[in-house]
Order: structure tokens, then C-alpha cells, then sequence
């Protein structure tokens, strides 16, 4: 059974923080759910998908952020609850949607709720989403643990809805793939009807036309600033800031989200809970202005603990400074002073360093001569690379592509996009990936760089994208590449889902989440309609894969070859081996062939190795996945593959 | 079978490589500790660092709700490693003189070992290493023995039924039984309890 459908109510299970989040939700009785894939928010719309018949919702993988965004404001603008998710840069993506809906607010509540990823795990970046709650003027929540991530969701519903505005709610890493215990509430079940009622007059939200233009944009705002005030005041009483410390502390720190957990470790471990305050907020825009000021008056010194920017740290300062008057002056540490780093994740030992140097402490986690062993030690530890899973397609496409590009001969380079595929860069793939950015930005820039004929460039240029990526931001720079004439070829990596973030169903394919059967987009059709040349082919038959992209790259247009083949982890493809491969060690020339070890030195791939005392190579069986790609390229034929029946 | 947490909170690593199944590992001990009652706190890392990359699940037991999702540095109470380098690796940042390991000895090269470009230690370099770094440890052949079993797939649960042997935690097989193996195919129910008791009988001897 989901974890979501529980029923006895205030008994406490393990949940994983996008979990408590999608409960919360239910709690909060929404009606649509809508996201696009990206770690570490992928989750809540999967956990939600699982369960939207037995619960009577409808739930969605939407095609990019901004028409997740559009789906889940139309169920609210319709009288529904809805919450629509995404990691840190998808708000990027959603956000000239958001900035004008804070021109019209809401009707049911709505949750754009934001999973951010300090540190970049699994990202291209850290983006602090928190600046878009100032930026749009919109209220912004963090949980500070998993009870608060299921709890704070629910009252986020309740709140939107009685502010008749979209609320973020923020999360990260470190809270949405933590798992904790949480009591669970009642979850309504709910049976609403849905209708739009646009009857009424222009400028009443409630009942007339949801529209945003010029001449109503002063007077939206000011509506906007009203239920900001408004939040204010709800937050000056919201038992989502706590407090807990001495009356009048040595220090106080002011921290949110994953943040508190890392500072309450801190002060436990360094046994200061009688000379430092803690101060954990859950409303973190617009701030509570009373409820700070009043805790600026138990010290003169506060150590402000957030991540990944100083979101918190400068409107803070802001409220210090006009409050300066009342409470006095304070020293502040934090991000500014030096004390907290300014980028990438914290961690309980940072607060530690932090807290040691403010308060001139002394503490060492393990005795010195074990600090010295430990120390020489993590040398012994090979390093690990990233690379494609065994049996990964992508191993195979970039092989082919880099020698396509190596035949074609003109200095081509390929332009990568986001997904696994953006190891491209590293030797996994060849090293044939040499630009990297945002979701559709490979076939984008390649695109551009396709047009540079005129002032002499010659190179061959290659973009490359996932079939989840083709949809969510390709397709507009394929048919700029068309239209404008680009000399481009994309090379679609078909892998048959959205594989990075856990096979979530994208347009392609015939299911959508809710594992309903679904009109699937064909992505070679969509590419000839643009009016692109396509072609395709299996990649893991390497040779007809080379053949393909090097007779493309010598056309000129825009060409699309899609290389179609399920990835190894894929729930339909894990453990099935497509073949029983083993090394003929009698046909194995080892370092004599003249091959330079091409299945262990340049296919990399964690299925084979080098046996260092037999000199040839081995199969490891329990890591091979059976793709047979190693076969294809070994020159004396010593790799042998037997098709699984 | 009642042995209460050692210390509160008993904090443990589990290790290994990218798409050994690690998260699986800790979920099943976790699952069998909140049906005892105790809070867990689990953090882990999913997406780029699964492929091919090192990888970590920090799990708290407690009597006292949530705990950092990160444990501090020197604070592994118990590392649990289904790679035996990567042992090491946790141990140099988490270990301190009193924790205790249990490690898979099935090592999985990294791809620059497989090139040629860096070298892999030998068994002996592990075990004289994490000596140094533990006051009790147990190298067993999970992945062997699972292989007996018809799949490597059972490792993991070999590695949770030889943590049950360590007796460092309140968990037994009546927990596995009643807790995780209901949530398994009906069919795999008797291979999987059985991989639990060579686990617990590796460590127990």
C-alpha cells in the first residue's frame, strides 16, 4: 500500500520528505497535481500519480514547468485545490506564467511547491528559488522537518486559498530524499466539481475574467501588496516559528528548512543550549517583522545559517537596520562575515566551524592520532568517476557519434543537453560533449553556432538531447533551426522515458502518470513535420549507428537522427540481459592486439575489466547487463555473445 | 530478543556504489526499527551520483524525533559498506575509535581502474585499513553467497541479516518477517528469509 493512504489517524510512520509533502497535499484536500520531472522533487507527482483513482484526483507529468504551472492554475482559477512541482531552475522556467498570475491571484489554493538542490547533488546549478517569492510578491514557506514538510503543506493550501494568492513552498535535498517519522492527519475525501466562472465584471477575480494587461497592473499590485500585509500578520503567529534557547543568549541563530536540523545537531554536539538561541523559521517571505524584532532583544549577536544564497541573512539585516532605533545595534555572522560559505551545501559540521570561531571554542570530533589514520587513509580509496550505468544506450550513441565526428572530420563538436547523457563530457562519452546549460539549450546553441558559416566557421556541429528534453525545450529551437536555415544535426538519445529522475512517462510515450493509456507524440514525426531530414537507428548496433550519423552529418539543414533504445534501469529492462557475454581468453591478445585495450581503456564500461594478472579482459557477470556493445568493437572477435532466450 | 539503542542517536552508514541498492538496504533496516517504535532519520542522495559514483545513506535511530539528515563528521556509530573500498572512503570522514563496520567483500572496479589509469587496493590493504579505523569488523562474501542463491540481488538482504548478527541493533528476524518480507513477492518470501539467516550465521559464525 502507498505510504499516502494510511488512515489511522495520528499513528506515525516512516515517510521520505517529498512523501510527507504529497500527504500533505491530500490532507490539504487538492484535486490536481501537476510537475515536471527533476531531482529532488520528482516524488511528490509520482507518489500522487500512484494513488490519483483511489483518490479522485488527476495528476500529471506536464511537458516543461510552465504548463505544470498553467494546469495547476487552471484547476484553482476552476474552484480547485492544486499544487504544481519542480526542482530550483524550473521556476526559471515557469516564471513569466507566475509573475502575471500575481495579477489576477487565485481561487482554490495553489502550491508552487519548489524542491532545490544546495550543493548541486544532482543539478546544473543552485539556484535560491527563495528570491522569487520577494520578486513576485508572494508568500514563501519552508518545512524545518518532515512532520512541518506534511504539516506546513497542508496549512500552504489553506493559506493560498484564504489570501487568494499562489504560495511557494521550499524545500531541498536534504528534506525532500531525508525520510523521517511523521503523524498523519485526517485526509478528506473529497468529490468538487470544477466550473470557471467568468461571467463577472473585468477586474473582479472572484467571479469576472482572469486577465492581466496595461491599465490593471498598479491597481493588481496594490491588491497583491494587501494580502502580503496580510500574510504578515497570519506569520507573526504561526507555530511554524519556534523558538527554543535561554532568555537572553550569548548568540542567536536565525536558520530555516534543512538548515535547523544542521544547527540543533551543532548545538547538541557542542553542548551550548544554555548559551545559544535557536530561532527556526517556517515563514520566511514576507517576515514575520514583530516576531524577529522581538528576538533581536535577547542578544547583540546573530549568526544567520541558510542556504545556498543570503536570502534570509540581507532582509534580516533590513529589518535590523529600521529596528536599530529600538533594539540596538548587532553584529551579524553569516554568509557575509565569512563565517557560513557562500556556496554549496551546509552541513552540521559547518554550523560547528561557525559556531567554534564566533564563540571561541575548542572541539576536535575524533582524538588526533586517529584524525592522522583516517587522513591517510581516504588515500587508499580509489576515486570514482562518473560514468554510463552498464548496458546504458548512451555509451554506445556517444561511441558512435564520436566516431562519426572523427571520420567526418571537420573538428565537430557536440552541444549536450541535461540528463545522463551530460557525462558526455567526461571520458564515459568520449569526451565529445563540450557545451552543457539548460533544458533545450543544446540544439539552441547549436543552432546558433550552425549559423556562423558566413564569418568562416566550419566545424561540424552536433547537438544532443533526451526524449524527455526534446519535448519539454527542443522543439521550439528545432524549428528556429529549420525556419532560419541552421546547418545542424540533433541526435535525439531515445531512451523510452525520463530516465535520470526515475522513468517518469513523458509526451512519446502510451501512458501518461496515471498509467492510463495515452495518445503517445511521435518524435520522429514531429521532426519531419518541422520539416527536419530524420533518420534512426539502434544504437547498439554500433555499426549501422556510425554509418547513420556520419552519412547525416555530411548533409547540410537541419537533420534529426534519433537513437532509440530503453535504458538498462528502465522497470521493463533491469536484469534482463539481451545477451550472455564472455571473453574468449584464448582469442584475447591482451596489450599484443595493437587494439589499446578498446573494451577496458576506451569503452569504460563497468561490465568488463582487465584482469591484471591473466593480462586479458574479463566479463564480471554480476555487473554485465548483457547489451553486447563490447562484442561489436573488439578487432579479434574475443568477446562472445550469446542472445538470452 | 531485546536489546535496547547502544547510544541515542545511533547513527549508521550504509555504503556502497551507485545501483548496488543502497537506499533499498535502508529502507528495509529502517522499516524494521520504526516498527519498534524508534524515530529514523534517514538521508540519502539519488540522481547523478547513482551512476557509476559513490554513495551514502545516513540513518539516525532515536527515542527523540528527527536528527540532521547528515551526520557529523566522526560520528558512524556503524558502517555498513557493500563495496570494500568504499569503506574506507567513510570511514576516513565518519569513523571514530569506537565504530564498527560490516563490509561486502566484492569489490566493484571504478572505470579509471578499468582503464588502466588508477589502481584498485588489495583485500588485505582493505582489511589492515579499516583495522585501524574500527574497533570491530566483519568482512563477509554477500555477493557470493548470494550468487548461491541464484542472484545477486540478495545481498543486500545477506548485509541486513549479518547487521542483525553484529547485535548492535534491537531488530530480529521476527521483524524482518512481519515488517519487510509481507511487502515482497509472495514467491520470494522463503529465498529472501533465508539470505537473512546466512547473514545473521556470517557474523554469528
Amino acid at each position: 500500500m502507498s505510504n499516502l493512504m494510511h488512515t489511522a489517524e495520528g499513528s506515525s510512520y516512516l515517510f521520505m520528505g517529498n512523501e510527507a509533502i504529497a500527504r500533505g497535499a491530500l490532507e490539504g484536500g487538492i484535486s490536481v497535481a501537476a510537475g515536471y520531472p527533476g531531482t529532488p522533487s520528482s516524488e511528490i507527482i509520482e507518489q500522487l500519480a500512484r494513488i490519483a483513482e483511489q483518490k479522485n484526483l488527476y495528476v500529471e507529468w506536464a511537458t516543461n514547468e510552465k504548463v505544470a504551472t498553467e494546469v495547476a492554475a487552471a484547476a484553482s482559477f476552476a474552484g480547485l485545490r492544486s499544487i504544481c512541482t519542480m526542482k530550483q531552475n524550473g521556476v526559471h522556467v515557469a516564471s513569466d506564467f507566475l509573475l502575471h498570475l500575481t495579477g489576477t491571484g487565485v481561487r482554490g489554493g495553489m502550491v508552487v511547491v519548489v524542491c532545490e538542490d544546495p550543493g548541486a547533488l544532482s543539478s546544473q546549478n543552485e539556484a535560491d528559488a527563495r528570491y522569487f517569492a520577494k520578486m513576485l510578491e508572494v508568500p514563501l514557506l519552508e518545512p524545518g522537518d518532515f512532520q512541518e514538510a506534511k504539516d506546513m503543506m497542508k496549512w500552504s493550501l489553506d493559506l493560498s486559498e484564504e489570501l487568494k494568492t499562489f504560495v511557494i513552498f521550499r524545500s531541498v535535498t536534504r528534506m525532500s530524499h531525508a525520510s523521517g517519522n511523521v503523524k498523519i492527519g485526517e485526509m478528506p475525501d473529497l468529490r468538487p466539481h470544477a466550473y470557471f466562472n467568468c461571467k463577472g465584471p473585468l477586474l473582479d477575480f472572484a467571479t469576472g475574467p482572469m486577465i492581466t494587461g496595461p491599465g490593471a497592473v498598479a491597481y493588481a499590485r496594490t491588491v497583491q501588496h494587501g494580502r502580503l500585509k496580510k500574510a504578515v500578520s497570519l506569520f507573526e503567529q504561526s507555530p511554524f516559528n519556534l523558538y527554543a534557547g535561554p532568555e537572553k543568549p550569548e548568540l542567536l541563530i536565525i536558520t530555516s528548512s534543512a538548515c535547523y536540523l544542521y544547527s540543533k545537531e551543532a548545538i547538541d554536539i557542542l553542548n551550548l543550549a544554555d548559551r545559544v538561541g535557536l530561532l527556526k523559521l517556517g515563514t520566511t517571505w514576507p517576515l514575520p517583522e514583530k516576531l524577529i524584532r522581538k528576538h533581536f532583544l535577547r542578544t547583540g549577536s546573530i549568526l544567520i545559517i541558510e542556504e545556498p544564497q543570503d536570502f534570509m541573512e540581507e532582509n534580516i539585516k533590513i529589518l535590523a537596520a529600521e529596528a536599530a532605533g529600538e533594539v540596538g545595534a548587532k553584529i551579524f555572522y553569516g554568509k557575509k562575515s565569512g563565517h557560513i560559505p557562500a556556496s554549496g551545501e551546509l552541513n552540521p559540521d559547518i554550523v560547528i566551524t561557525a559556531l567554534k570561531g564566533i564563540l571561541h571554542i575548542q572541539y576536535e570530533p575524533v582524538p588526533q592520532d586517529y584524525a592522522k589514520e583516517a587522513f591517510q587513509a581516504v588515500f587508499k580509496s580509489p576515486g570514482r568517476e562518473l560514468t554510463f550505468c552498464p548496458g546504458c544506450p548512451h555509451r554506445a550513441s556517444f561511441l558512435s557519434i564520436h566516431n562519426a565526428l572523427m571520420l567526418d572530420n571537420r573538428d565537430g563538436f557536440v552541444c549536450g543537453d541535461v540528463g545522463c547523457y551530460g557525462i558526455g563530457v567526461l571520458p564515459a562519452g568520449f569526451s565529445a560533449v563540450k557545451t552543457n546549460f539548460s533544458m533545450g539549450s543544446g540544439l539552441g546553441l547549436a543552432t546558433g553556432f550552425g549559423k556562423l558559416k558566413q564569418f568562416g566557421m566550419s566545424q561540424s556541429v552536433v547537438a544532443v538531447c533526451g526524449d524527455s528534453t526534446f519535448f519539454h525545450a527542443v522543439m521550439p529551437a528545432l524549428v528556429d533551426a529549420v525556419h532560419n536555415k541552421s546547418d545542424v544535426m540533433l541526435v535525439v538519445l531515445d531512451n523510452r522515458g525520463t530516465a535520470m529522475t526515475g522513468f517518469q512517462p513523458h509526451p512519446g510515450l502510451e501512458i501518461d502518470a496515471m498509467g492510463e493509456v495515452a495518445l503517445p507524440v511521435d518524435i520522429g514525426e514531429v521532426c519531419k513535420a518541422i520539416g527536419a531530414d530524420v533518420a534512426s537507428c539502434d544504437p547498439f548496433d554500433v555499426e549501422t549507428a556510425e554509418t547513420t550519423l556520419l552519412d547525416m552529418l555530411r548533409k547540410k539543414g537541419a537533420r534529426v537522427v534519433i537513437l532509440k533504445q530503453i535504458c538498462a534501469l528502465s522497470p521493463e529492462k533491469r536484469g534482463k540481459k539481451l545477451y550472455q557475454m564472455s571473453v574468449r581468453e584464448d582469442v584475447c591478445k591482451g596489450e599484443n592486439c595493437g587494439c589499446n585495450r578498446m573494451c577496458t581503456r576506451i569503452l569504460r564500461c563497468p561490465g568488463i575489466y582487465w584482469d591484471t594478472v591473466g593480462k586479458v579482459s574479463h566479463i564480471d557477470e554480476v555487473i554485465c547487463a548483457g547489451c553486447g556493445v563490447c562484442a561489436s568493437i573488439c578487432p579479434s572477435g574475443a568477446i562472445r555473445k550469446e542472445k538470452v532466450a | 530478543m531485546d536489546r535496547a539503542l547502544k547510544k541515542d542517536p545511533y547513527n549508521i552508514i550504509i555504503t556502497g556504489v551507485g545501483g548496488q541498492g543502497n537506499v533499498t538496504a535502508s529502507r528495509m533496516l529502517a522499516g524494521m526499527l520504526v516498527a519498534r517504535g524508534y524515530s529514523v532519520t534517514i538521508g540519502e542522495t539519488f540522481g547523478a551520483s547513482q551512476r557509476g559514483g559513490s554513495v551514502m545513506s545516513h540513518m539516525r535511530v532515536s527515542q527523540h524525533g528527527s536528527w540532521s539528515p547528515q551526520i557529523p563528521k566522526g560520528k558512524a556509530d556503524l558502517v555498513v559498506s557493500l563495496e570494500p573500498s568504499e569503506a574506507i572512503r567513510v570511514l576516513s570522514g565518519y569513523g571514530n575509535p569506537e565504530t564498527q563496520s560490516l563490509i561486502n567483500d566484492r569489490p566493484i572496479y571504478p572505470v579509471r581502474v578499468i582503464a588502466g589509469d588508477d589502481k584498485y587496493p588489495s583485500m588485505d590493504e582493505i582489511r589492515a585499513t579499516i583495522k585501524k579505523l574500527t574497533t570491530r569488523s566483519f568482512v563477509i562474501s554477500a555477493t557470493e553467497e548470494a550468487l548461491k542463491l541464484g542472484s545477486p540481488i540478495f545481498q543486500n538482504v545477506i548485509m541486513i541479516g549479518a547487521v542483525d548478527g553484529m547485535g548492535l541493533l534491537p531488530v530480529s528476524i521476527d521483524d524482518f518477517k512481519t515488517v519487510i518480507v509481507p511487502s515482497m513477492p509472495e514467491d520470494k518470501a522463503a529465498i529472501n528469509v533465508r539470505a537473512y539467516e546466512i547473514g545473521e550465521a556470517l557474523v554469528r559464525g
